[in-house]
């Protein structure tokens, strides 16, 4: 048996089959979901994709939030349904309250498109079981809207109850990756709730999957098959 | 995004056209007062072109009809000065069994096997980027990603060829990032990789930047459409964003007239008049026009479909209905506003983006409309193909225009424009650039390295490219700033794509006939060196003012030679783009052919990269250098110097080196390979080395001085890393073909090192090779 991952679809997502093969490429079987159908398909997890929902009119993912789908992932969500955001994804999560914070203009105000460095600091996470806590990967980032922000308080509940999930790792040649690509506090790519199944990060692990596309690293590869153990060996 | 006000103020031409009748101007009307007064000259049209019209009609037109023919008949959309010298793309293509559609389409169609067909082509956006470099930029992308949607095709990439004016102008800071950003605004939007194309600086585009956009596209043969409206009865459907008052007289009044200031620095603020043609981008939008229209296609309720770019609904029903067996009528009521004050000829003149026009069976017409609904796109229907011959609009009740269609799209004025060659052209070319003062000692050698690698043309482009998305689709295998950008196209089988685009206005200016060939030669050499068989060509050809003579020459030239090229090298061109006017005043740019060639390749697999792979493997070099450095980058970065004859164009050979390339690159003989242009051997060992972070050792081949060895630009050649495992094999495969491959050094260390000249460490060289754009620009 395998686990069923659906990959949510706003107008104007744009990593929707992207995700969708990644999964595949883990052993699980993909589910197409459409943002104005509240049914979930009976997803064992759901991936909310990158792009552009609603051409991030308004803001990144706040229109998206109100989709009638987000009703449903909202309540299972806090069920314990698995959720992972990317990029998009992330800020949708964020617009919706499943995740604490929120994103702002990159601060040097470009789009950035890099292959970035990043370190896993939560290997606990429904989407991370597979990395070990301090691994050092890459994995392609690409965003407009990526600084994360939160109030101080926040920021010290998340690092306290380490629910930083990934940090960007800024020592080192920016030919490798490394630096803050966005001026995200405290580093932060990505976070988790404090259950650990609802995960959201800008890098896309998506990305990152097949040893010949994009920058040739797997190192995203782990998203996918962590939620495929989980699943399966529930 | 940035925003921009929806509504802008209409340009004074079309205010004299509202102003004209004071009732409406209908068909009737026009018969029956044959001596109003239209302004036919402010609507871009000549005194003998508005003549023709009214011979072709019988009758004055009406305000709507002028319009549209205004539109229609400009350079832009009607090819009028270009098209004598173009009918040569199809009079010499050679035989080609890939060529599905060619030239006359929205974009050609190539067959690239196993039941695909790919469709690409290049297109300018060169005047509305210089007035509004982000909307300008943007709307680029957004017009040639809809030619590629409208042959049914799901576009998978683009590609960017911009030129500039000097890196340090201070006018470059303005108009370079608006351009980038506009273009990574929409095209990231869109959810399309952009994979490849060309940043170069010069002064001669300093009022005239060039911004071409290519886009990809990939379907099944048996999805092919057409932009034709065929069967009585059947609905024409406009769908997608409403029509405003943007982008009106774009095509005839922007594209298709020469700047009269001089004053580059005016444009930002002092040129308000042109902005409003200049049209505003919704990527958003355009997003959800991609999906619904595959959509469509995917359950087969589209006969036929276009576009709405230049010249708008104009353009788009004119063509659907003379390429078509019918009539059309259509209904401008029925056209969604979104500004409720547009008068009908600005409704038919406007280029508001974003659009598309559709024919749909009737018994088809409420899926169609339950799809677009689905997606959130709007869409009417606005008309029905007939059975008669003629293009008729209604509006309020009343026939606003009643043309042949033919006459509107096809049958514009074609001009034999004079064409001279330059008075000055012997002198440039006897100011020979192979008689500039070479460097005397290997420091001086050295330090010519270091500026060329380090120069705004030769420096890297990472600060743009990084702006674009490389990665979405999840099918990139190669992008810049890889020799050519490459897609795969079939998961199981490993079939891809690669497109190259090249261009060098520096030989075009030396020997255009000889420079449009080198573009040519390039773009293939580059779609070869990755691995891919070069297929097919398209082009964008940017070029001054065609009432110079001289300028037309300088065309006339180039399309000969890229003509002549093609069916040597076996490649047909499937389409492309003119673009003319590129002048301030008396100062044409270079002449500046861009060519895009595609390529097709069996298992990206076996791909071949620019970056050096592993320490010891040996360092080839492939085809004969000469000393040849008209127009190369060593003469201008070193001497400011434009002079000379560009080197030597030998097509048989490049198809030579294309072939051991391609086969090299099958049997695994090659782990890296870089093609050899302009910056010579030096700039292409110097890439791989920071690509690959691996130095290499170099030795000065028998029969050549350093200087040489490593800046002549030579054509027809490529460096090679061979894995010392096959070193044999591959001399064996080049000896048998005949094609000169010379052992030159070895990949090693974390240095360039030129035996006997000159050591640089990599780091020196990342430094001048990486910081010089972001000095100039960030």
């Amino acid at each position: 048996m395998t686990a069923r991952i659906g990959v949510v679809t706003f107008p104007g997502s744009l990593d929707d089959r992207d995700t969708q093969r990644a999964i595949r490429v883990a052993g699980a079987e993909p589910v197409a979901l459409w943002h104005k159908d509240k049914d979930l398909k009976q997803v064992d997890a759901v991936v909310l994709c990158g792009g552009f929902s609603y051409g991030d009119y308004l803001r990144a993912g706040a229109i998206a939030r109100f989709s009638p789908v987000m009703d449903t992932v909202i309540d299972q969500a806090k069920a314990g349904l698995p959720v992972l955001g990317i990029c998009n994804g992330f800020q949708i999560l964020t617009e919706a309250h499943l995740l604490p914070g929120g994103m702002l203009g990159n601060d040097h105000l470009h789009f950035i498109c890099r292959d970035q460095k990043l370190r896993v600091e939560n290997a606990d996470t429904a989407w991370t079981t597979d990395y070990t806590a301090g691994q050092e990967i890459h994995i392609p980032l690409k965003n407009m809207d990526g600084r994360y922000v939160a109030d101080r308080r926040t920021l010290d509940e998340l690092e306290a109850e380490g629910r930083v999930a990934f940090r960007y790792m800024v020592r080192g040649e920016a030919a490798d990756g490394y630096g803050n690509p966005n001026g995200s506090l405290n580093d932060i790519a990505g976070i988790t709730n404090a259950a650990g199944n609802v995960v959201g990060l800008m890098p896309h692990p998506e990305h990152a999957v097949e040893s010949l596309i994009g920058t040739g690293r797997t190192d995203g590869l782990p998203f996918f098959t962590s939620i495929l153990k989980k699943l399966v060996t529930a | 995004m940035s925003k921009t006000p929806s509504r802008l103020p209409p340009p004074p031409d079309t205010e004299a056209l509202r102003a004209a009748p004071s009732r409406l101007d209908t068909v009737e009307h026009a018969a029956a007062t044959p001596d109003v007064e239209l302004p036919w000259a402010e609507l871009g049209l000549k005194k003998d072109e508005y003549e023709r019209v009214v011979e072709i009609l019988g009758r004055r037109p009406t305000g709507a009809e002028l319009a549209m023919y205004s539109v229609m008949w400009s350079e832009h959309c009607s090819y009028k000065s270009s098209k004598v010298h173009l009918r040569q793309f199809g009079e010499k293509a050679p035989e080609s069994e890939a060529l599905l559609v060619g030239i006359g389409e929205n974009a050609g169609v190539v067959d690239v096997g196993q039941g695909y067909a790919v469709t690409f082509k290049v297109e300018s956006h060169n005047h509305p980027s210089y007035v509004e470099p982000y909307q300008g930029a943007a709307t680029g992308v957004g017009g040639i990603v809809r030619d590629i949607i409208a042959m049914g095709a799901r576009p998978v990439a683009v590609v960017d060829p911009l030129r500039f004016g000097a890196a340090d102008h201070p006018d470059t800071k303005r108009v370079l990032p608006g351009v980038v950003a506009g273009i990574g605004g929409y095209g990231n939007c869109l959810g399309l990789p952009n994979i490849g194309g060309e940043v170069v600086f010069d002064a001669c585009y300093q009022g005239n930047p060039l911004v071409n956009a290519g886009a990809i596209g990939v379907m099944r043969h048996e999805d092919i459409h057409l932009a034709k409206a065929s069967g009585a009865g059947n609905k024409v459907i406009l769908y997608g964003a409403r029509t405003g008052g943007d982008g009106i007289g774009g095509a005839s009044i922007l594209a298709s007239e020469t700047f009269t200031d001089t004053s580059a620095a005016d444009a930002a603020g002092a040129k308000p008049s042109k902005r409003p043609a200049v049209q505003v981008g919704d990527p958003f939008q355009e997003k959800l026009l991609i999906e619904c229209t595959l959509e469509a296609f995917a359950e087969k309720l589209v006969v036929g479909i276009q576009d709405l770019g230049a010249a708008g609904l104009s353009c788009a029903t004119s063509e659907l209905a003379s390429n078509g067996s019918g009539g059309m009528r259509v209904t401008l009521d029925d056209v969604p506003l979104r500004d409720s004050t547009l008068s009908p000829e600005e409704i038919l003149m406007s280029e508001s983006q974003e659009r598309m026009c559709a024919v749909v069976e009737p018994e088809k017409v409420d899926r169609f409309l339950e799809i677009c609904d689905k997606w959130d796109v709007i869409a009417t229907v606005i008309g029905e193909v007939t059975d008669g011959d003629r293009l008729e609009i209604y509006w309020h009740g009343g026939k606003i225009v009643d043309v042949d269609p033919r006459t509107v799209a096809h049958d514009g004025p074609v001009y034999e424009r004079p064409y001279a060659r330059p008075s000055w052209q012997d002198e440039l070319q006897a100011d020979d650039a192979n008689k500039l003062a070479r460097p005397e000692t290997s420091e001086e050698l050295k330090g010519q390295v270091l500026k060329l690698v380090g120069s705004p043309n030769q420096a890297s482009k990472q600060w743009i490219t990084q702006q674009y998305d490389h990665f979405v689709q999840g099918n990139t295998v190669l992008a810049q700033p890889e020799d050519s950008g490459m897609i795969r196209i079939d998961e199981a089988s490993g079939l891809g794509v690669a497109i190259a685009t090249d261009g060098n206005g520096r030989y075009a200016k030396l020997d255009p006939y000889t420079g449009a060939q080198l573009a040519l030669a390039e773009a293939y050499r580059n779609v070869a060196t990755t691995g891919a068989k070069p297929l097919a060509v398209s082009d964008c050809l940017n070029f001054g003012s065609p009432e110079d003579p001289a300028v037309m020459w300088q065309f006339a030239e180039a399309v000969r030679g890229l003509a002549d090229g093609c069916q040597q090298l076996g490649t047909p061109v499937t389409g492309g783009n003119v673009s003319l006017y590129n002048q301030t005043g008396e100062a044409a740019i270079h002449p500046t052919p861009v060519v895009a060639v595609l390529g097709v390749i069996d298992d990206v697999a076996r791909r071949t990269p620019v970056a050096f792979q592993e320490d010891g493997q040996l360092l080839y070099l492939l085809g004969d250098t000469r000393e040849e450095f008209g127009g190369s980058a060593w003469s201008q970065v070193v001497h400011d110097h434009l002079g000379g004859l560009p080197p030597k164009v030998d097509l048989e050979r490049e198809r030579l080196l294309g072939e051991v390339l391609i086969s090299a690159s099958r049997d695994g003989m090659i782990d890296s390979a870089h093609d050899l242009s302009d910056g010579g051997l030096v700039q292409a060992v110097v890439e791989s080395a920071l690509l690959g972070e691996k130095g290499a050792r170099l030795v000065v081949p028998d029969g050549l001085d350093a200087f040489t060895f490593l800046f002549s630009e030579s054509a027809g050649r490529a460096v090679v890393a061979v894995p010392r495992s096959e070193e044999l094999r591959f001399n064996d495969m080049c000896g048998a073909r005949g094609l000169p491959a010379t052992r030159i050094g070895v990949v090693d260390g974390d240095t360039i090192e030129v035996q006997g000249e000159f050591t640089l460490p990599l780091a020196e060289l990342r430094e001048a090779h990486e910081g010089t754009i972001p000095a100039l620009l960030a």
